[in-house]
């Protein structure tokens, strides 16, 4: 759950061992309780279970140090080793520190005053998700620890009330993404499509790890947790970054296939605009494939009963 | 309404008004399970049934009649489909018509917790003290496999801003927020254009409709995070803070969004409710099963021939629906390993519980699952059963928010269990440790997002502990024969 301040960060999940080959001659014999009474004794026994199954040696500190710096995580082999995508620290760089100065454009701090106006007056924290959503189209994909600064300054909270926010939203990404991010959902139903074989290909494609961006800075392929088009499964989101806000779009591309997919990337290579939604030619958005079961008929004008009589 | 008359105290009702997230069925069995709950009395029979064949609704008794966006979402095309139809009268009829027509009708929230609408409503303050209410239309809509309400905010965002200002008024409330998961962009673009168009016809706003009812909508947005889904950490987010959820009481009807008297409500539950006072609260309950009435839009995915969303009459028999609309189990019936009725927190049920079972509320909860958001996930037998609950698990591990110590590290423990039991590395004994594991985790939180990690889990464990095992004892078998080889 990185990023999500919780105390298991992706450091923490690699260094659970999960289809390493277990050790064929176990030195030591774990006799687990069956029935555990309480909380203790489970995490008691799942001590045990560690110890069962050693975990590798820490890597040392300064390379620790430099993994925390690197902007992605580099993905296993092996379709389970799937892991959040965000680091959680923060650490200053030349384009991402306090020192710097930022601002929204004048155009965008007249969305920002509509946005506070949605909220009391007493209440200006509300706006705070979508003004970091914002931020984050207008610097190109990503958001720098100064845009944050900026933001609570305009709320008038303290900063770590912004950061705190955009540690816990997936959404945010805190470190430099493609032009064009693309997003693969990989929960169950997306799963049982073979969002894995989507990603696989995508990754191949364009010869990156998950997380990571190409050399061009066109693209960069992350996973996202269910997107809610689970009948149109499988899919991706291809957050486009490359003209600011006006250009920013977020569209959903349906039904895929692995050579549909890689089509939608040499479109959007050539700037071109492939056309969103579900690519199954024999589909209606949401409705079955090959023609609908119901709606067939021209909807009905409005039915009403007596009001007047109830 | 159906909580009162089967004798639930005041307790487990307001435990059961937190309801509105996909996982948040497990709100009400927590309500009357949980350890702090008291327990209810044993329920009385249920009414005589006169209906006994259900499914097969027919065109003109659908509710969404614009689901694939063949018509024009927008204005002039939803008020030829009969949205915002004589509004006014409906408004100036008032909050305890309203509240009455909504208890009537039977109308179960659609979020997954199915508490009965017109009671929550009926919660919120008569007499305001100062303080305004708020309605807070939930569409953060990011249960694995559910995908309704989105159909609703890209094809008929009308029938939600109409539901606003009808609910709004049964509830007393100056203003709506409606609350959009950060990924649908589309949707909420679409569903901003069409609230320019309520402004500019002044269906909403100062003197809504002419009514003499001043009502304010705002949409509000998300960036993320299926917790939010949960009603009080959806207020938090509302509220530019960490979606983490708050402990009740105070329940969000007497302090919610900014303290104030607040309801959260599904998208789907105030959608369908003009229509349901227009054609009478009458024929909304004619549909489905004593208790379970209306029409529901179920959401197919996973391993059938076509998956679809689609309205239906509620207690269709699972095996109709998908055979009558989604083409069936990819391979045949026959083929079929399991299916999980409503959503990813829902318990999954083997085969020959699929083959005779009703989607309703109801009869889920007797086969020990839920219909929670009506979103059916299929798995037929080329299924890695084991693999797809662990993805599960992942999924919840990854959306912990990490308030409480059982549900922050419960949740990973899950996970990397699920994924060595998938791979069978583990001991016999750990299955049951596994289960204690989900026993520990749930009922023991603030929210119920650890109750929705617990039972995929006790649900793989419950109907398919017998391939867990084969998978142990087949990689063990390997390792020894391995250890024979070396020994040798």
């Amino acid at each position: 759950m990185c990023g999500r301040g919780s105390g298991s960060c992706s450091c923490g999940a690699q260094s659970l061992s999960l289809s390493r080959p277990r050790n064929p001659t176990p030195t030591r014999r774990h006799a687990l309780p069956v029935a555990m009474r309480s909380w203790r004794a489970a995490s008691r026994a799942l001590a045990v279970l560690r110890n069962a199954h050693p975990v590798p040696a820490p890597t040392p500190a300064p390379a620790r140090h430099l993994a925390r710096l690197a902007p992605q995580i580099q993905r296993r082999d092996g379709p389970s080793a799937s892991y959040s995508t965000a680091t959680f620290a923060h650490v200053n760089t030349p384009e991402n520190n306090s020192e710097l100065k930022w601002d929204f454009t004048p155009a965008n701090m007249e969305k920002v005053k509509e946005l506070l106006s949605h909220y009391p007056k007493n209440y200006k924290q509300s706006a705070v998700i979508p003004m970091l959503d914002l931020a984050q189209q207008q610097h190109g994909g990503w958001l720098p620890v100064q845009a944050m600064n900026r933001i609570a300054e305009i709320v008038g909270y303290a900063p770590i009330r912004v950061y705190e926010v955009a540690t816990f939203y997936s959404m945010f990404n805190r470190q430099p993404v493609g032009r064009y991010h693309l997003l693969v959902c990989g929960t169950t139903p997306c799963m049982l499509r073979g969002s894995r074989e989507i990603e696989d290909a995508l990754l191949k494609h364009l010869h990156v790890a998950r997380n990571e961006v190409t050399k061009d800075g066109l693209f960069s392929v992350g996973e996202m947790e269910c997107m809610g088009s689970c009948v149109n499964a499988p899919m991706i989101v291809v957050a486009d970054y490359s003209n600011g806000v006006e250009g920013y779009s977020y569209n959903y591309y349906e039904d895929l296939t692995t050579e549909r997919v890689v089509e939608i990337v040499e479109d959007l290579r050539q700037g071109k605009k492939p056309k969103g939604g579900t690519q199954n030619p024999k589909r209606i958005n949401c409705g079955p494939a090959g023609g609908n079961t119901t709606l067939l008929t021209e909807p009905k004008p409005p039915v009403c009963r007596d009001l007047d009589a109830c | 309404m159906a909580a009162a008359a089967r004798g639930l105290s005041r307790k487990a009702v307001a435990s059961l008004q937190r309801a509105t997230p996909g996982w948040s069925r497990a709100m009400s069995e927590k309500a009357t399970s949980g350890p702090q709950a008291t327990a209810p009395p044993a329920p009385p029979p249920p009414p005589p049934q006169e209906k006994t064949v259900f499914g097969g609704l027919k065109d003109e008794d659908r509710i969404f009649t614009n689901l694939y966006g063949l018509h024009d979402p927008y204005l002039a095309g939803a008020r030829k489909r009969g949205d915002w139809h004589r509004t006014k009268d409906l408004v100036t009829k008032g909050t305890d018509w309203i509240v009455n027509e909504m208890k009537k009708s039977g109308l179960r929230g659609r979020g997954g917790a199915g508490f009965p609408s017109g009671l929550k409503w009926s919660f919120m303050p008569k007499v305001s003290d100062g303080r305004p209410s708020y309605l807070v239309v939930n569409a953060d809509e990011s249960e694995p496999g559910t995908c309704k309400d989105r159909e609703i905010m890209r094809h008929d965002p009308h029938k939600l801003l109409e539901g606003c200002l009808i609910a709004g008024v049964g509830m007393r409330a100056r203003a709506a927020y409606i609350y959009i998961r950060g990924e649908y962009v589309n949707e909420r673009l679409n569903l901003e254009r069409a609230l320019k168009e309520c402004y500019k016809e002044g269906l909403l706003g100062k003197n809504a409709c002419g009514s003499g009812y001043d009502f304010d909508v705002y949409i509000h947005y998300g960036a993320g995070a299926y917790i939010c889904g949960e009603e009080t950490a959806l207020l938090e987010s509302l509220e530019g803070k960490q979606g983490k959820p708050r402990l009740k009481p105070p329940f969000p009807a007497n302090a919610g969004l900014y303290g104030c008297p607040t309801t959260v409500t599904n998208v789907e539950t105030v959608a369908v409710s003009p229509t349901i006072l227009r054609r009478g609260p009458e024929w909304f309950a004619s549909f489905g099963r004593k208790n379970n009435s209306g029409t529901k839009l179920f959401c197919v995915s996973g391993h059938v021939n076509k998956p679809c969303t689609v309205e239906e009459e509620m207690s269709i028999p699972l095996k109709e629906l998908i055979e009558r609309h989604c083409g069936g189990v990819r391979g045949g019936w026959d083929n079929l390993l399991a299916i999980i009725p409503g959503g990813s927190s829902v318990p999954l049920l083997p085969k020959n519980v699929c083959d005779d079972v009703l989607m309703d509320f109801d009869a889920l909860k007797a086969v020990q699952s839920g219909l929670g958001t009506a979103a059916v996930i299929v798995m037929d037998k080329s299924t890695d059963v084991v693999d797809a609950i662990a993805r599960l698990s992942y999924f919840y591990k990854h959306e912990s928010c990490g308030q409480c110590t059982p549900c922050r590290e419960g949740s990973p423990w899950l996970w990397t269990m699920m994924e060595r039991l998938k791979v069978g590395n583990a001991k016999l004994e750990e299955i049951d440790m596994l289960q204690e594991i989900t026993k520990q985790i749930e009922g023991h939180t603030i929210c119920a997002l650890g109750d929705a990690a617990a039972w995929p889990v006790q649900g793989l464990i419950r109907h398919f502990r017998p391939e867990l095992e084969r998978r142990i004892m087949e990689r063990a078998a390997k390792e020894n024969e391995g250890l024979r080889v070396a020994n040798y």
